[in-house]
């Protein structure tokens, strides 16, 4: 008899979405899917008001990451004004943008992954959490805190407040940094580093126990995509796009953010509100891509800074060619801490980021304005148009987790395959397949909900409707 | 020659004081430090009672009335803190805030607002009539700056400062009750405004975020208001 699994809500993520898998009548698993069963319409909402609000309004999409919307934002309307921004304030903005990956990585981490990696994926639920962390290994869950708190504190200290801040502002930011905190987050970036490094040796020595998962967790074939410097290194603020196949080749580069659209389309599927970008070259849906740190580390030709680069050399011999397995995204985030840190301290560094001079002024000048930048999850792409009072007429935002999304519904479908057998539920096999989203730490609305303490629910269900089995936790 | 000045003498909230016969019960409540809420009153403008939350409970009359409006008279007993005004008075806001789109996160003045702060003031939790959530213009058309209508609580502040103190009336109201709208001029772009001196009086004595100038972020907008009380004392002095 054919059934439905549905896990919902998926826990430890960033936002609200279930998961069905389909059983044909032998108990196989024929389909699985991610459903993002929130709606926002922000884009719509945006409209009407002025352009100079929306770094504000779009933040507020994201608890986690309004530092990446304030970024993505901020360059839209840069090019809205078309002025090019101070240097200083390009650099402040670089380091804000690296702040807010250094903890968002952390979360992902330490708070929402470590669990599965230190207690094992069939753990009881109960301590399958940030608080079995602590009593498992104080010393992990310290580190995976202080993490946080140093990117989260550097944000503070940049722009006022660490949850959505209004210092970034069209044309620049709003302050300047003062020498006092650029000492303070100088001090604070040696212990973020050794806390990255012990973090890599420790989580290296582990993948030997989850080679099943790496094998199976959205482990398949597909291109990457992001942002580099123009000469291949790693760049989350600006730079051209890239995409690399997966045997790691080159299949376009230096492609212009701007043109998005010519490379990027958008499918809509109706059992989901989050929609399909796909490689238009190619097309949808053979034309996926995953974007976000495991993507990064296979696009680029080095980091760009000494530690991380030494890291990235090691992880790219993970696999020949690109990475592909999902698994390995977190083994990315560690890597992309590190380099977050280091380029950090070489921006505080540089003799002009005192500068005072950190906002270009002017007016509305064009009428459509894009901004890309790199997000932890990804790359994000804000455009608008807006009418000669410089109101939104317009606004298309692609969200990270957009991009992969079609990687996310292949990757549970290929967890579920390997791992979901019979009619009957085990907690293990289901947080396995929960746990391939995880990999993706997708973003999926404005705030992560408490950990572990949202319930699970899954039904096994009958073609009929009728529940079988059922779990919550 | 001029009149002798009359006194009255009176109570409020069981306290004696005494004012000029011309003074309001909101001004003699000032002079004694005694706190009564308000939104549309400004010091320095004339008073119209327009936003209810000066109401005031007076021994032997049965309404209530706006302290800003009424004059002291001798032997009044005024009451400015009962169960029943502090009920009132969050109605007063919840209503206003309920009325528009007063979205304080995204807001310009967030954190600078009077409707803001008078809530958290008063003790306003919630909302308990239902959002009307209209649909309301943005007119950015302004060089320098833009009137949200969604934060616009009818005060008038904008109107009396244009009309009183700059002299150029290119603010008014239009529409009745709940349809009602400040305006420029008859009812134009502010941009094309033919009156308007561009003086940013009215902006900076918006209680809300419902007149800004452009170019500073979210939460970044503070109001410069000292210029009212200058001009006011400088006039009187010529009269």
């Amino acid at each position: 008899m054919a059934h439905t699994v549905t896990i919902d809500p998926v826990t430890r993520i960033e936002g609200h979405a279930k998961i069905t898998i389909q059983l044909d009548d032998q108990g196989i698993v024929r389909d699985a899917r991610i459903h993002i069963t929130q709606f926002r319409g922000f884009e719509k909402l945006c409209e009407g008001r002025r352009f100079s609000e929306m770094p504000a309004l779009t933040a507020r999409i994201c608890g986690i990451c309004p530092v990446s919307h304030l970024i993505a934002s901020g360059k839209a309307c840069d090019a809205l004004l078309a002025v090019r921004i101070p240097e200083t304030a390009e650099k402040l903005r670089r380091i804000f943008n690296l702040a807010q990956l250094v903890q968002s990585h952390a979360l992902s981490f330490f708070h929402l992954s470590s669990p599965d990696f230190l207690l094992g994926m069939d753990a009881d639920p109960a301590v399958r959490n940030i608080v079995g962390v602590i009593q498992a290994n104080p010393q992990m869950a310290r580190d995976g805190i202080r993490l946080r708190q140093i990117g989260q504190q550097m944000i503070e200290w940049l722009a006022g407040k660490r949850i959505h801040p209004s210092w970034i502002v069209p044309g620049g930011v709003a302050q300047p940094l003062s020498a006092e905190k650029r000492e303070q987050m100088l001090a604070s970036i040696p212990e973020g580093i050794d806390i990255a490094e012990r973090a890599i040796e420790w989580f290296k020595t582990t993948l030997r126990q989850f080679s099943e998962e790496i094998q199976t967790f959205a482990n398949f074939p597909s291109l990457f995509m992001g942002l580099v410097t123009e000469t291949g290194a790693l760049e989350h603020y600006d730079g051209v796009l890239r995409v690399v196949d997966s045997a790691g080749n080159v299949i376009a580069d230096k492609l212009d953010p701007n043109d998005y659209q010519d490379y990027i389309g958008e499918a809509v599927e109706p059992w989901t509100y989050l929609k399909f970008p796909y490689y238009k070259p190619i097309g949808y849906p053979e034309g996926v891509y995953r974007v976000g740190p495991l993507a990064r580390l296979n696009l680029v030709d080095r980091c760009g800074t000494p530690r991380a680069d030494e890291a990235w050399s090691e992880f790219r011999t993970l696999e020949r060619g690109a990475v592909l397995s999902s698994f390995h995204y977190h083994y990315a985030r560690l890597v992309e801490i590190l380099y977050g840190l280091e380029r950090i301290q070489q921006l505080l560094n540089e003799p002009d980021i005192l500068d005072t001079r950190v906002q270009a002024v002017a007016g509305p000048n064009r009428s459509e304005g894009i901004g890309v930048a790199e997000a932890p999850r990804g790359t994000l792409i804000h455009h608008y148009r807006i009418d000669k009072d410089g109101l939104i007429t317009w606004a298309n935002l692609i969200i990270a987790t957009g991009h992969n999304n079609l990687a996310m519904n292949r990757g549970i479908l290929q967890a579920a395959k390997h791992f979901v057998k019979g009619e009957q539920i085990q907690e293990g096999m289901l947080n396995r397949v929960e746990a391939v989203i995880r990999c993706f730490d997708p973003c999926l609305s404005c705030s992560t909900h408490a950990v572990g303490q949202m319930p699970l629910h899954i039904q096994l269900l009958s073609p009929t409707g009728e529940v079988l089995d059922e779990v919550r936790r | 020659m001029n009149q002798p000045v009359r006194v009255k003498t009176l109570k409020i909230d069981d306290r004696d004081v005494s004012g000029r016969e011309d003074e309001t019960i909101l001004e003699i409540a000032r002079q004694n430090g005694i706190f009564i809420p308000t939104l549309c009153n400004l010091q320095g403008l004339t008073p119209i009672g327009a936003c209810r939350l000066c109401l005031v409970e007076i021994k032997g009359v049965s309404r209530l009335l706006p302290a800003c409006v009424t004059r002291v008279e001798e032997g009044m007993e005024v009451y400015t803190q009962s169960e029943r005004l502090q009920k009132y008075r969050r109605m007063v806001l919840e209503l206003l805030f309920s009325e528009r789109n007063h979205i304080c996160s995204v807001c310009v003045v967030n954190g600078h607002c009077e409707l803001q702060s008078m809530a958290q003031v008063l003790g306003m939790t919630h909302v308990s009539v239902p959002y009307r959530f209209p649909r309301l213009p943005v007119d950015a058309s302004h060089e320098r700056f833009v009137v949200d209508h969604n934060r616009c609580i009818l005060c008038t502040r904008c109107v009396r400062v244009c009309d009183e103190i700059e002299g150029a009336h290119t603010w008014d109201v239009m529409g009745r009750g709940i349809d009602s709208r400040v305006i420029t001029d008859l009812n134009q772009a502010w941009g094309e405004s033919e009156t308007c001196t561009s003086c940013g009086k009215c902006v900076n004595v918006c209680p809300t975020g419902a007149l800004f100038e452009k170019g500073k972020p979210v939460s970044e907008r503070l109001k410069k208001r000292q210029f009212l009380p200058y001009l006011t004392m400088m006039r009187e002095e010529r009269r």
